[in-house]
């Protein structure tokens, strides 16, 4: 671990926030590009995220959108 | 000034994220259908108050979290959430043994992230504290930015890094637990890297 690697870690996730600026930004990616030891790290915590994000998912039950669009319409009703 | 009678054609969309919201923050199906629905009726008196062409799904999710805050929440007994630990980056992978040599190609630390199940994932999530749970939903599950995090929780964007950061690495933690217990990833001492 250099400097450079140090200063990787800790913009991990600003940097997968997409939240650096150009020039950060363009500072972590050389270094990755550089580095296959911070580029798998950071690979694993974006595949994390797809991984959370998509398993983390539920189907909306068909009673509930029933029952919303129902509630709608009763309000709506109200209000004319 | 939005017209209310294009409410339903617009907001109904975003029905099956504010669901999956919901039943991780209530963990309960009948209060995750019920703060839906008021979420709708809220959302649908106020509409008036919308700016058509901004964030209509930040907007719904800041709708979704107050009526959850103010109602919801006040029901359940729960533990002090105090802090969560600080945790270092990287925990899930340094456990799996990342950062100790590279190799080419998907790594064996990358393939143990598919056999987490869902159920698994959404245990973990619903694990955490609540501040850092709402953050992780946000962030990670529904890809908003730290401002619109900061704008739908109102709070400064620099709690929304703090409570994401933390809760990430929770998360990680809780998966890592699963994963041992499965068998999945091995005992290691300490960190690494």
């Amino acid at each position: 671990m250099d400097e450079h690697c140090i200063e990787a870690v800790e913009l991990l996730y600003h940097y997968l926030d997409g939240e650096l600026t150009d020039a950060r930004r363009g500072l972590i990616q050389n270094h990755l590009d550089d580095c296959p030891p911070c580029f798998q790290a950071y690979d694993f915590e974006a595949e994390l995220r797809i991984v959370v994000r998509q398993k983390c998912r539920d189907h909306v039950p068909e009673s509930l959108m029933l029952r919303v669009a129902a509630a709608l319409r009763d309000v709506e009703g109200d209000e004319e | 000034m939005a017209d209310q009678a294009k409410f339903s054609d617009l907001a109904m969309e975003y029905m099956p994220s504010l669901y999956t919201a919901a039943l991780r923050m209530t963990r309960n199906p009948s209060d995750a259908e019920d703060l839906v629905q008021e979420t709708y009726l809220k959302a649908y008196r106020a509409f008036g108050g919308f700016t058509e062409g901004t964030n209509l799904k930040a907007w719904l999710y800041r709708i979704l979290t107050n009526t959850y805050i103010n109602a919801y929440r006040a029901k359940k007994r729960r533990p002090e959430e105090s802090d969560i630990d600080d945790l270092e980056n990287f925990y899930l992978y340094r456990r799996l043994g990342g950062l100790e040599g590279a190799t080419a190609g998907r790594s064996a630390e990358d393939e143990v992230l598919d056999h987490f199940t869902e159920t698994e994932v959404k245990e973990a999530i619903e694990a955490l504290p609540e501040q850092f749970r709402m953050a992780v939903l946000l962030g990670d599950v529904e890809g908003f930015s730290y401002k619109e995090i900061a704008e739908i929780l109102d709070v400064p964007i620099g709690t929304v890094m703090s409570r994401l950061h933390r809760g990430r690495r929770a998360l990680q933690k809780r998966l890592y637990e699963f994963g041992r217990q499965r068998g999945l990833v091995p005992e290691r001492e300490g960190t690494h890297g």
